[in-house]
């Protein structure tokens, strides 16, 4: 015997896998109800998507291929390093292309490419309780899912018209769940809300340090709060990606200079470069620069 | 062959990735009520126990799960001790105890309301109900709706509880209490959450 030991697949042990899968299975059947479950220690600090990483781990097998993107990017430290913990402890395949991908682990976007059937897309939670911030106590919030009492809901989101003028918060945008539960869609912007609304894949929330998991099954009707007077906007922006020209898509500011200077490119990496592949390109696209790297093996 | 042979052969051949594969089928079908999974037979349990139920024991119960086993399986002890030895599962001793119950026979079960139905504030701390049902062609059939399902599917189990149409719609309307359904063939399975309504067919 010279192996040396190594983990279990995907590194979670199988009775945490186990308890883990039979929350999934309960949070799946109660859409929107965030089913407790016993977080494990992850080899990486809370807020790093503990939780999302527990439901990958439990429901990855080898033959999946794993997308880890944040914020829209796959090639930023936490996806990428989620990305690599899943090489080591499940050597399993990796993908940045959103199509190629059966689970999808992400915080706080859902892809532009619209989703299949058979995907699963795992929302990595800070704080899965949307009423918390309203109400400190646990055992206040869930007399109130029980009860199904979301009039303080409403009330922040009239505040904000009453301060504003129009509803304000832009991420972490309420919603209800099959008419009955109000789910947080973890702090993904509201411009992401409508995409959860009957959408084909199945998606799991995880909150490691908060211990919840949840689920909205596919075709489930998601609906983000609002008022009739009022309706639910998501965000629009004035000027396509700088990179590609994509319109109507989620764009990031990047600041260039200290003089004043950004621009806005596509949050989703991996839509904007398929774009500029497919030669779309964006007023600040850097053509010239591409055309000379094009030519240099003619040369 | 004797009990204890039987209690410690037929489990799964290669414990992490066929209980993956199971559980991945079970999750497969919640999320899409009335679609069938089919599934090879890992487990080989000692009947009246189906390879697919027992398949579906082993990847999720443990001494965590309460098992509930109806008549038919609690008359067998080599199946009780075939549970006991692959997964740990302590018997529940009635069923508004039990995490889970596998019922061998769901023509002569008890109703639906005798087991756990959760709690209003803890909806999920309710029996998941494994039924072992020859086929899911020749019974009823029964056209399902509801979150999974695109438009509408449909399903025909054979050898259904008794008023099942009528006893699945008070399960629904005690949601979000209620119970959870796995239907399980001797080689595919198919799930009814909580969420998923009967329409009754006209004619």
């Amino acid at each position: 015997m010279t192996d040396i030991a190594t983990y279990n697949f995907a590194y979670l042990d199988e009775q945490t896998k186990r308890m883990i899968r039979r929350a999934i299975l309960k949070g799946i059947a109660i859409p929107g109800y965030q089913v407790p479950f016993a977080s494990r220690e992850m080899p990486m600090p809370y807020g790093w998507g503990t939780g999302g990483v527990q439901v990958t781990a439990s429901i990855i097998g080898p033959d999946d291929v794993l997308k880890v993107i944040d914020q829209g990017a796959d090639d930023t430290t936490n996806a990428v390093s989620i990305r690599a913990f899943f090489k080591k402890v499940a050597k399993v395949a990796v993908t940045t292309e959103t199509a190629k991908a059966s689970i999808i682990q992400t915080r706080h976007r859902v892809p532009e490419h619209p989703l299949t059937a058979g995907q699963v897309l795992v929302y990595q939670v800070p704080i899965p309780e949307p009423l918390r911030f309203l109400e400190p106590r646990e055992t206040e919030t869930r007399k109130m899912h029980a009860l199904e009492e979301y009039g303080l809901m409403h009330v922040k989101l009239y505040e904000d018209i009453a301060r504003h003028g129009r509803i304000a918060t832009t991420y972490a945008y309420p919603v209800k769940v099959e008419g009955r539960y109000v789910m947080d869609p973890s702090p993904t912007p509201k411009f992401d809300n409508p995409k959860m609304h009957r959408s084909p894949a199945l998606q799991l929330f995880g909150a490691g340090r908060e211990k919840r998991i949840y689920a909205v099954p596919p075709f489930t009707d998601v609906v983000s709060l609002d008022f009739e007077d009022h309706p639910f906007e998501v965000q629009t922006f004035d000027q396509p990606c700088a990179l590609c020209a994509a319109e109507n898509v989620y764009l990031d500011e990047v600041i260039l200079d200290d003089h004043g200077g950004h621009m806005f490119v596509c949050s989703d990496t991996d839509h904007c470069e398929k774009r500029r592949a497919d030669g779309h390109r964006g007023h600040l696209a850097p053509e010239t620069h591409l055309a000379s790297e094009k030519m240099e093996p003619a040369q | 062959m004797e009990i204890a042979a039987q209690s410690i052969e037929g489990g799964f051949a290669d414990p992490v990735f066929n209980a993956q594969t199971v559980f991945r089928a079970v999750m497969d079908a919640m999320a899409r009520p009335g679609s069938v999974q089919a599934l090879p037979a890992f487990a080989r349990p000692p009947a009246p126990l189906s390879a697919t139920a027992g398949a579906i024991a082993l990847s999720l119960c443990d001494n965590d799960t309460p098992l509930w086993l109806d008549l038919t399986l609690q008359a067998a002890p080599a199946v009780k001790s075939w549970l006991g030895f692959h997964t740990g599962a302590p018997l529940a001793n009635t069923p508004a105890d039990a995490h889970f119950a596998i019922v061998a026979n769901p023509a002569e079960m008890m109703a639906l309301d005798g087991f756990s139905q959760g709690t209003q504030d803890y909806p999920d701390r309710s029996t998941t109900l494994i039924l072992q049902v020859t086929d899911l062609v020749s019974g009823a059939p029964l056209l399902l709706e509801g979150p999974g399902i695109e438009t509408s599917a449909t399903i025909a189990p054979a050898q259904m509880p008794r008023h099942f149409i009528e006893q699945w719609k008070q399960n629904g309307q005690r949601f979000p209490r209620g119970v959870d359904i796995i239907l399980a063939t001797a080689d595919s399975l198919a799930c009814l959450p909580r969420t998923t309504r009967i329409k009754t067919m006209e004619a």
